[in-house]
């Protein structure tokens, strides 16, 4: 927990751009808008350091700034053999021609300057190598254990800067961790850094517990656990560890989702076997409810305003997705395709919804606009379910089980153009992946 | 029991004695007597699910029949704990209706018994609607065992999901299998004597 807060982080921007500014310049940019792009070539350099032990400090935080820029898929880091070049001072302009050799196209230049005894300071500059011209420059100062999220910084700052777009680096995963046979399986509640690092089970694995989400301000994680008889949500604090049971509810409440300002908490309550949406004001416990349909209406997601949610109802016959207000109002169906569609995310940027659909035996993650239209396929397998997104709407991590694997399930994420499948570096079997967001 | 008449020579019955078909003698255990039958305690009735959580197969007929009262004798007498349910459905057959006829009244005879009705839904459907289905195959249950007069407090209906399978198949027979609601009884229960 020791890195949640960055209390002694300040950011800076490093001296204004020296010089000559060509407007005509179109600005380097990867173009992220087209299914099939080529990652773009950058040459990062080990970020140099006066001492032994500033210098490893600048070489670990350079190979995670690699790491992410590499797996984004957007970017390729070159092979720093292939270097000709380094740097050790960068307050000196790079020799261009020695970049523009290997064919990088943005090179990050850094270094490590100690502060003090407990502190130390990251500055990098990011150059576009064919204009010749400084990206952006930036100095962060911290205590030397925070090294790993100053590192995300960077990656965040470069990625923005290349694509135009908010970083997801410095941020978290919670999943669920799952153990045992499938006729045994033990699932514990877990949290870990998006790259994988500083992994950790929150919960001991003696009741089962599902379907973690983050707060807005990534302190909480709200998640389903079979501790009572009924199971019910539960709010757990990662600062303080401490959880709590949300609600006195007279049934099973599940499939728990925070509003975007973090005050509301929405959630399904199945009563005499019927499942309806509830809202739940976290400050004062009244609770609304949102739908009073006889069908099962569950797995309620909200946009980014807070105005309005998605939803997953089988009111029409079949699991299909619809939207209403915030009040319940104005239900309106948006999935029409075939198959049937469940576990609606609406994305952080509020432009589209990612879903679910189950169709001739197979599972898909998808994405479709608010309205419905635009829908778009991005992944298919045996059983491929529980969308969630990057912070910034571009990433989608869910869960993936493999046929004939036991029942064996694993984290992936995709881009939402459907490139870059990977899998997501839990420990091992996991499922119910949540993004928090990014960190302050 | 066909023993008795495994030492009648069927040699020739077919082929080899054609020219001088030999006689059939007749058993010659027809001066002995036939005897009685044995009586055995029934096979449990055991209908889709061959792998049942509980032990069925320890009731073999040597063993003395369950203890009236205990979970042995709930399954005993009901046939099965377990009804089961087409895909994507809550509805109650007629075989599970049967079923749950004699658990309901397994269970208006021990009144002291509660029981928690647990909803289960196969792994083909996301996580959240699973459990939110067998919130409904659960509470079918529970609403037909109450209207046949078994008080609703001594039911708990819950919800697994696709959480808990009991077939680790992922086939159809499987899935079929892991379509169920189960009477898990929690209290009240007679239990078996220490051996």
């Amino acid at each position: 927990m020791q890195n949640w807060v960055l209390s002694t982080l300040t950011v800076m921007m490093l001296f204004v751009t020296t010089g000559f500014l060509t407007p005509a310049h179109a600005r380097l940019q990867v173009d992220i808008t087209q299914g099939n792009i080529e990652p773009m070539p950058i040459a990062i350099p080990d970020f140099s350091g006066a001492d032994r032990q500033i210098a490893d400090l600048g070489r670990n935080i350079s190979d995670v700034v690699r790491n992410d820029l590499e797996r984004s898929g957007l970017f390729k880091p070159l092979d720093p053999a292939a270097f000709i070049a380094g740097q050790s001072d960068i307050n000196y302009q790079p020799v261009f021609s020695d970049w523009r050799v290997i064919k990088a196209e943005a090179l990050v230049v850094g270094q490590i300057v100690r502060e003090t005894e407990t502190n130390f300071r990251v500055e990098f500059r990011l150059w576009d190598v064919f204009a010749g011209q400084q990206m952006t420059g930036l100095r962060f100062s911290t205590t030397p254990d925070n090294w790993r999220r100053i590192a995300h910084k960077v990656s965040d700052a470069i990625y923005e800067q290349l694509t135009g777009e908010q970083g997801y680096f410095d941020s978290r995963i919670a999943y669920i961790d799952e153990t045992g046979p499938k006729l045994d399986r033990r699932k514990r509640l877990a949290i870990m850094d998006q790259d994988g690092a500083n992994k950790e089970t929150l919960s001991t694995g003696s009741n089962m517990v599902l379907t973690p989400r983050f707060s807005p301000n990534g302190k909480k994680i709200a998640y389903m656990s079979y501790e009572s008889l009924i199971p019910h949500v539960y709010l757990f604090d990662l600062e303080g560890g401490q959880r709590e049971l949300l609600g006195d509810f007279p049934g099973m409440t599940f499939a728990p989702s925070f509003s975007p300002r973090g005050d509301k908490i929405v959630m399904t309550l199945s009563r005499r076997g019927n499942s309806d949406i509830y809202l739940m004001d976290l400050a004062s416990r009244s609770t609304q409810r949102l739908t009073s349909d006889p069908a099962i209406d569950v797995s309620a997601s909200f946009n980014p305003t807070g105005q309005k949610l998605v939803f997953t109802s089988d009111r029409g016959g079949s699991p299909q997705l619809y939207t209403m207000n915030a009040d319940g109002r104005s239900v309106k169906r948006i999935s029409f395709g075939k198959g049937r569609y469940s576990e609606a995310a609406w994305s952080p940027r509020g432009d589209l919804i990612a879903f679910v659909k189950s169709y001739k035996g197979e599972f898909s993650i998808g994405v479709m606009k608010p309205d419905g239209s635009g829908e778009r396929i991005l992944t298919t397998s045996y059983l491929d379910e529980s969308p969630v997104w990057s912070p910034n709407g571009r990433v989608i991590l869910f869960s993936r089980e493999i046929r004939g694997s036991g029942g064996k399930n694993q984290v992936w994420s995709v881009d939402l153009t459907g490139r870059n499948l990977r899998k997501a570096p839990t420990r091992g079997s996991a499922s119910d992946p949540a993004w928090s967001p990014l960190l302050p | 029991m066909f023993k008795k008449i495994t030492f009648i020579s069927v040699a020739c019955l077919v082929s080899a004695c054609a020219s001088t078909p030999e006689v059939i003698q007749q058993p010659q255990t027809a001066s002995a007597p036939i005897p009685a039958p044995v009586i055995q305690a029934p096979e449990p009735v055991q209908s889709a699910p061959v792998q049942n959580s509980q032990p069925l197969s320890d009731l073999s007929a040597f063993e003395p029949a369950p203890v009236p009262g205990s979970m042995d004798d709930f399954i005993y007498q009901s046939g099965e704990d377990r009804v089961y349910f087409g895909y994507d459905r809550f509805d109650l057959n007629e075989t599970s209706r049967a079923v749950l006829r004699k658990q309901a009244e397994w269970l208006k005879n021990y009144t002291n018994v509660s029981a928690v009705i647990a909803g289960h839904a196969d792994e083909r459907g996301t996580r959240n609607y699973n459990l939110a289905l067998g919130a409904r195959r659960a509470d079918s249950v529970k609403d037909f065992l109450v209207s046949l007069g078994v008080n609703p407090r001594r039911l708990t209906s819950v919800s697994f999901g696709k959480e808990r399978p009991l077939d680790a198949r992922s086939n159809e027979n499987g899935w079929a299998k892991n379509r169920n609601v189960h009477t898990n009884l929690t209290s009240g229960l007679n239990t078996n004597p220490a051996f």
